[in-house]
């Protein structure tokens, strides 16, 4: 509306130059004849030159709200835009041609940096969002729609869509996470499904073999010794899928939530190593770490990345040669992410055992996946070692690499992003 | 982008951009709700999939039109032409992996009316590698980044390797019964559909490399499928 009663007037003005301008011109003819009228023509555009410098040295009127698109956004004092600023929850102000005019702190966090002018579709894709955001430009309806970010961890998100105000057109997108309550969810789900499905074997072996003891072995004393020797095997068996579920589980559970503590992985290693030690000694199987220098801190949870490398370390002793040796290499490298240029951290744990079958490689972090049934059994796997691995690595924000050879062992790369400073730091990580 | 005189021309490339965006969106989707429906065995799901095919097709004219009016009527040069003909060529790959998303959704429809099988949550794993290349090129196009774009390229061998490995246990299955003879071949249909939507992705991501450089991923991908030479000997189990 301004825009037009501004255009209004400017007509008008132009009219009335120019009706002035026929009536001067035509008296100057009138009293002096042709070469009058070409000095009076040049003074007047000597004077609109003039005067169209001065216009341009007044400074606009808001040129104090800073020169980004904001600037169009008519009152939005420093202290609003604090505010939004430092709002936990993703905001972003969108224009009428679904730009976004600015973005806060938490939403650069999930859509990327310099998004300023972009159009919304370059940043959330997801055909329903973009829905909710044109009608409510076009009716003026709030509307509110899920949207799932699936890489690099699987978040959900509940789209707010309101038109905020109408000279200029602004709307508002908020997101509000709902990734913990979804994952709850499906936790319970899943924990049921799993444990339900992997207990039933051992829970089968241990029902019959009462069954035998109560029955037809009653007084036979070497079956009875036998048969508990199973039993207990099988109980152990059970105990441990347990800890591993429950481990995975709380995993699972936090793998959205970027880890806090800052601690170095040189330390961490070598404390995953120590408590193994034991272990590999009765294999004859000797632990090499190999630290370089002045390495960065990570940011991580120490119990998690502990168990990590235990984790780790155990498969190598587990499946490495005896009388052979595992060695761990820490190095630091550098990867780009879409904050640009970020140091890592860089763990190899090297066994030198059989090495793995290249078919099963991608599929060694699925639960339950085992190469060899049998022998994983019998080494007392639970096909869930790898799967909390690579959800532990998923929450650090990390890379796991497998390389294997046939009779020569393999090698499982870990790759942490190096601490942040505060100020980089994300939303979530602080709250 | 970079600003041209004409400022309609600059708005014409971004509304043709924006429209490649929204289609990748869309197919993105198609593609989630369809792993989704296998892994869920959710069959209203996968009838909504199959329906919703026909809004990829009709976004893939519109931007064949934009695309279309554009070289027609700006004549456009360097990166202007060449982010043109990606517009282009990515509709058409995007269309592809729309066309697989809707044949994996009416596979779904089968799936789910025999009883369940655990290999499903392996291949929805398979399609969570497939779904996440295509998240990271969509984003590599919207970000003109020619780098993520040739690491989603790089990233393909791991879907291959995938693939490969639920080949060999499917042929084991088969062989093992043949009563699952009829699921294990929608499997590994399914499979492949996946398998194929990630090369369809490196085939964007070198659109991608292109428009952004000027200049070509080497022609030779690290392919890693070799299903088309496997075999898995026949053995009898007792």
């Amino acid at each position: 509306m301004a825009s037009i009663s501004g255009f209004l007037a400017g007509l008008r003005r132009v009219i009335w130059a120019a009706a002035a301008g026929l009536l001067v011109g035509g008296a100057v003819i009138a009293w002096f004849g042709t070469t009058g009228l070409w000095f009076i023509a040049l003074a007047i555009a000597a004077a609109a030159v003039a005067a169209s410098i001065a216009a341009q040295k007044v400074p606009p009127r808001q040129a104090d709200a800073g020169d980004g698109p904001e600037s169009k956004l008519p009152v939005l004092t420093p202290l609003h835009r604090e505010l939004l600023e430092q709002l936990p929850d993703p905001l972003m102000l969108i224009d009428a041609e679904e730009r976004v005019i600015s973005a806060n702190r938490a939403m650069r966090d999930v859509v990327g940096i310099d998004v300023e002018r972009k159009r919304v579709s370059a940043l959330l894709r997801t055909p329903a969002v973009l829905e909710a955001l044109s009608r409510t430009f076009a009716t003026g309806e709030t509307a509110s729609v899920e949207y799932v970010a699936r890489v690099p961890v699987e978040r959900h998100y509940q789209v707010f869509t309101a038109r905020i105000g109408m000279m200029p057109t602004v709307a508002m997108l908020l997101m509000h996470d709902l990734t913990a309550v979804k994952r709850t969810e499906q936790m319970r789900v899943d924990f049921v499904a799993n444990a339900s499905h992997e207990l039933r074997t051992p829970l089968a072996a241990v029902a019959g073999f009462i069954e035998t003891l109560k029955g037809p072995a009653k007084d036979d004393k070497a079956a009875r010794e036998k048969f508990l020797d199973i039993m207990s095997v099988e109980a152990e068996r059970m105990r441990r899928l347990i800890e591993d579920l429950l481990s995975l589980t709380r995993i699972e559970l936090n793998e959205h939530v970027p880890p806090r503590g800052e601690i170095s992985l040189d330390g961490v290693v070598r404390q995953a190593a120590a408590a193994l030690a034991p272990l590999a000694k009765a294999d004859n199987i000797t632990i090499l770490v190999d630290a370089a220098e002045n390495l960065p801190n990570v940011t991580g949870e120490r119990d998690e990345l502990v168990q990590l490398f235990q984790n780790l370390i155990h498969n190598a002793i587990k499946y490495g040669r005896s009388n052979g040796q595992v060695t761990i290499s820490l190095r630091q490298t550098s990867a780009t992410g879409r904050r640009g240029q970020e140091p890592m951290v860089c763990v190899a744990v090297k066994d030198d055992g059989e090495g793995i079958p290249p078919e099963a490689i991608p599929r060694l972090t699925e639960r339950f996946y085992r190469v060899d049934v049998k022998r994983s059994r019998e080494r007392g796997g639970t096909g869930l070692g790898l799967a909390i691995v690579k959800h532990i690595v998923n929450r650090h924000g990390g890379r796991m690499q497998i390389e294997s050879r046939l009779g020569e062992g393999s090698t499982f790369t870990i790759t942490i992003p190096a601490a942040r400073k505060a100020a980089d730091a994300l939303v979530t990580e602080l709250l | 982008m970079v600003d041209h005189t004409v400022k309609a021309f600059t708005e014409q490339l971004e509304a043709l951009s924006s429209s490649v965006a929204q289609m990748g969106g869309l197919a993105e989707a198609q593609l989630a709700d369809a792993i989704e429906a296998i892994a869920r065995r959710d069959t209203a799901r996968a009838e909504a999939v199959v329906g919703g095919d026909r809004r990829v097709d009709e976004l893939q004219q519109k931007i064949e039109e934009q695309a279309m009016k554009l070289l027609a009527l700006r004549q456009p040069m360097a990166v202007d032409l060449r982010e043109t003909l990606a517009a282009i060529k990515t509709a058409s790959e995007l269309e592809r992996i729309g066309d697989l998303a809707k044949n994996i959704a009416k596979r779904a429809i089968v799936l789910n009316q025999e009883p369940p099988i655990r290999l499903t949550q392996s291949l929805a794993r398979m399609g969570g590698q497939a779904l996440a290349q295509l998240k990271l090129v969509l984003d590599a196009y919207s970000d003109r980044d020619a780098e993520s774009a040739e690491m989603v390229w790089k990233q393909d061998g791991e879907i291959d390797e995938m693939y490969n490995s639920l080949f060999r246990e499917l042929l084991t299955y088969m062989m093992e019964d043949p009563r699952t003879i009829g699921l294990c071949t929608h499997l590994l249909f399914i499979a492949k559909n996946m398998e194929r939507a990630g090369d369809h992705c490196t085939n964007i991501a070198e659109v991608i490399y292109h428009m952004v450089t000027g200049g070509q991923l080497a022609t030779d991908r690290p392919k890693a499928d070799l299903t088309s030479q496997t075999s898995v000997p026949f053995t009898k189990k007792e």
